[in-house]
């Protein structure tokens, strides 16, 4: 049979496209599909579970510099977090990757200060990181879904499925999110020995946060932030179980929680006047 | 028979076949051994030591042709799902589902055991780009 | 009909040969980027989208322009288009795959891309740019390979190719649409959050891609025998200048509503991007700049002797199109991430790869918009005189 250019040029278009959509269309959607339910897989009987986990922040109770540090490198070592630095030493600002990390009052909740209060005040230290919101902006935008909601509150990170195309970043109101400019292994901390060789670490080209530790809840363990604070200093619980410690201080106590205007819901309340609690 | 373009034609046929059978020529003469993947790993000879047997997540065959369906199911399941524990279909045993903490506990040398049939294969897996592989244990002999 | 591409003088190889240069050298800075990473740009946490997406921005808005075209030729039976509409619906194939180019330049792990279509996500935006860009994408080169064979054969194109010509319209505005609601749905960035994005942005679309057009039709007079007719040109010219006009008065829209109502938040965008904010000011020369030859370039196309006049409109078309380019390629991204959710200024300029890989990528564009034109050029010279009846 003869055929022109033309024809051959349609059909080898046409079916190439074909071809293309089939083979997407015929991949199994792990959401959608899933290959494993229970009874195959199950939890572990030591997780700790909830149906809103949340946490209340204490900051009268940090004192000291080495409060902070403590609680910073208890998770950023519980998850290989790079560190990188410059020649110099000091912190590389254009590589950085942070999941918990202190910044002054007048940062943490802009607008709410005031012009005759001192200095001293507006530098009061928080500790700040991913707010794990009840509507978060970044679920909304994310195209993969790498970034989603899991059935206990926590917003979670997907790190398999993220193509890093940083718009969950451009969306969180907060900042919380940190970004893998360049292979992690790189930096200055993880070279030789990784700090948690039980725990992944992430490569180059994906988006990465605070996860409320949840391969430690699985595990019935506290997040590394809350057992390393100083006691009191950062609580964890579930806020729909009404006998929690956080439940308790949210509903009788003045709480305040960052940029609460925007309709995000978020999960992380900063307490107002300190007090005694476990 | 008019052969139009002659030169570039056949120009293109050389090109063509120096391309296309490069493996072959390039590794005439060489031999390439069968992957042997080694499951004698002290972890798993101990595990041998106390329950009689060696014991797998599935058996040799589900594994050799599913593991990577399993690992994806696995990835899902921990993440998106808060899943821990699988439940082996061939011995009822429950497995962490966890590739450091599950599976290289027991194959615990990435280059006797993964590394045999995805070098032979030509696979280059990116689980490793983020997964830790256990250190691999010096060979001391004595 | 694409043999065409392949037939040409010294000069159109010189150009095109130009163009491969630049593109393999912006291939060899993407293969650097791609084995070091994203940080090869000059990027960082607090500016996670620079000039990358920002051309992406502006190209969407390029592309979206052929519907200025389409619409007076083939709604209102505005006959004096039909020998360039084709020049059009081509330039909107090359911005669409500059688009999709930029994109996977942008993206930190640019090999999972496929997971966009794997697990779709009807709540990101993002999912559905991809969408009707491809769908963009595939409609102009339906439209355009079909209306230009019949063309070449001097009959008029199939009956059934109307709708998809139909369809082309809104398509046309949803896609700058969609890329508008990438920005305007973000709680967090106040330069962004506003109502009027999505008209600005296709305000600046109807006033730079036509613009684009019109340069682009005078050089096809200079450089080929084919004479897109100086009535065209004219109705271009009055498009851009009312395009212009809105988008000018929504930017000063955007002025009012920050500055009258006061609030800070809103406010520290503009003095970054205008007047400098704790003590950066690198943006304030280029925002002066687009500022001034926006305006220079509205009154230019608005005095209808300048814009009569085919010298002093190509120069208003191109300080249009620069002011445009800065406004869109460029400010607008910044503007959305300085200052960051913490009202610090970490501001952001680009590196060299970076710059190296956005020539690549135009050199690219440019490069299937000369095949596109050499074609669709080469038919015109063939069919003088023949009658075109769409």
């Amino acid at each position: 049979m003869s055929m022109d250019r033309r024809k051959f040029l349609k059909v080898a278009g046409i079916s190439s496209i074909l071809g293309f959509g089939a083979s997407v269309a015929s991949a199994r959607n792990y959401d959608l599909q899933k290959g494993l339910v229970p009874p195959q897989v199950d939890a572990n009987k030591e997780a700790l579970t909830a149906k809103r986990w949340a946490m209340v922040v204490d900051m009268s109770k940090f004192k000291t510099d080495d409060d902070f540090k403590k609680v910073i490198s208890a998770c950023h070592t519980a998850h290989n977090v790079p560190d990188f630095r410059k020649a110099d030493g000091s912190v590389d600002r254009k590589m950085e990757i942070k999941w918990i990390w202190k910044a002054p009052y007048e940062r943490t909740f802009p607008g709410q200060d005031n012009k005759y209060m001192s200095e001293h005040m507006k530098e009061m230290p928080f500790m700040v990181l991913c707010n794990h919101c009840d509507n978060p902006p970044c679920v909304r935008v994310c195209p993969t879904k790498a970034t989603f909601k899991l059935k206990d509150g926590i917003t979670m990170q997907d790190m398999h499925r993220c193509i890093g195309c940083r718009f969950c970043m451009a969306a969180c109101p907060y900042g919380s999110r940190s970004f893998n400019w360049t292979d992690p292994r790189t930096a200055s901390n993880m070279k030789g020995e990784l700090p948690n060789k039980a725990y992944p670490t992430r490569t180059k080209g994906v988006v990465e946060k605070c996860t409320f530790c949840s391969e430690r809840l699985q595990e019935g363990k506290l997040p590394a932030c809350v057992e390393a604070a100083p006691a009191g200093g950062i609580l964890f619980g579930d806020m729909e179980d009404p006998d929690s410690e956080v439940r308790k201080i949210v509903t009788n106590k003045y709480t305040i929680r960052r940029k609460p205007d925007l309709g995000t819901g978020p999960a992380v309340y900063y307490l107002i006047g300190g007090g005694d609690h476990a | 028979m008019k052969i139009y373009n002659k030169g570039p034609v056949f120009l293109g046929i050389v090109i063509f076949l120096a391309l296309a059978l490069f493996p072959f020529y390039n590794n005439f003469g060489k031999t390439n051994k069968k992957p042997d993947p080694k499951t004698d790993t002290p972890e798993i000879i101990e595990y041998e030591k106390l329950n009689g047997k060696k014991e797998c997540v599935e058996s040799k065959a589900f594994m050799r042709g599913e593991h990577m369906v399993l690992l994806n199911d696995w990835r899902d399941g921990v993440v998106r799902d808060a899943y821990r524990g699988y439940i082996s279909t061939s011995n009822g045993k429950r497995f962490n589902m966890s590739i450091q903490n599950g599976c290289m506990k027991c194959h615990s040398s990435k280059k006797k055991f993964c590394d045999e049939c995805h070098n032979y294969m030509a696979v280059v897996p990116f689980c490793w780009d983020c997964h830790i592989q256990p250190k691999e244990k010096e060979e001391t002999k004595s | 009909m694409l043999e065409k591409a392949l037939e040409g003088s010294k000069k159109y190889w010189a150009w095109v040969f130009f163009l491969g240069g630049l593109a393999a050298v912006g291939c060899y800075f993407y293969f650097q980027q791609f084995m070091f990473g994203l940080g090869i740009t000059g990027l960082h946490r607090d500016v996670t989208w620079g000039l990358y997406i920002g051309q992406f921005t502006f190209l969407v808005g390029v592309a979206a322009s052929a519907v200025m075209l389409v619409i007076p030729y083939y709604l209102h039976d505005y006959k004096k288009f039909g020998k360039i509409v084709i020049l059009g619906e081509f330039l909107a194939i090359s911005a669409v795959i500059m688009c999709i180019l930029f994109i996977m330049a942008d993206m930190g792990q640019p090999m999972r891309v496929m997971n966009i279509m794997l697990y779709p996500a009807p709540n990101s935006m993002v999912f559905w740019d991809v969408v009707v860009l491809n769908g963009y994408l595939f409609l102009n080169l339906l439209i355009g390979w079909v209306t230009l064979g019949s063309d070449r054969k001097g009959i008029a194109p199939p009956k059934w190719i109307k709708p998809f010509i139909y369809l082309s319209i809104p398509w046309a505005v949803s896609i700058h649409t969609v890329t508008a609601f990438l920005y305007a749905g973000i709680p967090g960035r106040h330069f962004w959050l506003s109502a009027i994005l999505a008209a600005r942005f296709l305000a600046s679309a109807f006033a730079g891609g036509p613009s684009l057009l019109i340069i682009l039709a005078l050089i096809v007079r200079k450089v080929t025998k084919f004479d897109p007719g100086k009535e065209p040109i004219q109705a271009l010219g009055k498009i851009v200048a009312y395009a212009m006009f809105a988008n000018v008065f929504f930017l000063g829209l955007e002025f009012f509503t920050a500055f009258y109502s006061g609030i800070p938040g809103h406010q520290h965008p503009f003095h970054y991007l205008y007047a400098g904010l704790d003590g950066h000011s690198e943006l304030v020369p280029m925002m002066w700049t687009s500022s001034i030859f926006a305006i220079v370039s509205l009154l230019m196309l608005v005095v209808p002797s300048i814009r009569k006049n085919e010298g002093t409109l190509a120069l208003a078309c191109v300080m249009l199109f620069i002011s445009l380019w800065i406004d869109k390629g460029f400010g607008l991204i910044i503007g959305g991430f300085v200052p960051n959710p913490f009202e610090e200024v970490h501001p952001y300029w680009p590196t060299m790869p970076e710059t190296m890989i956005t020539i690549g990528v135009w050199a690219i564009g440019l490069l299937v918009l000369t095949f596109l034109y050499k074609i669709a050029i080469t038919v015109r010279e063939q069919t003088v005189g023949v009658e075109i009846d769409h």
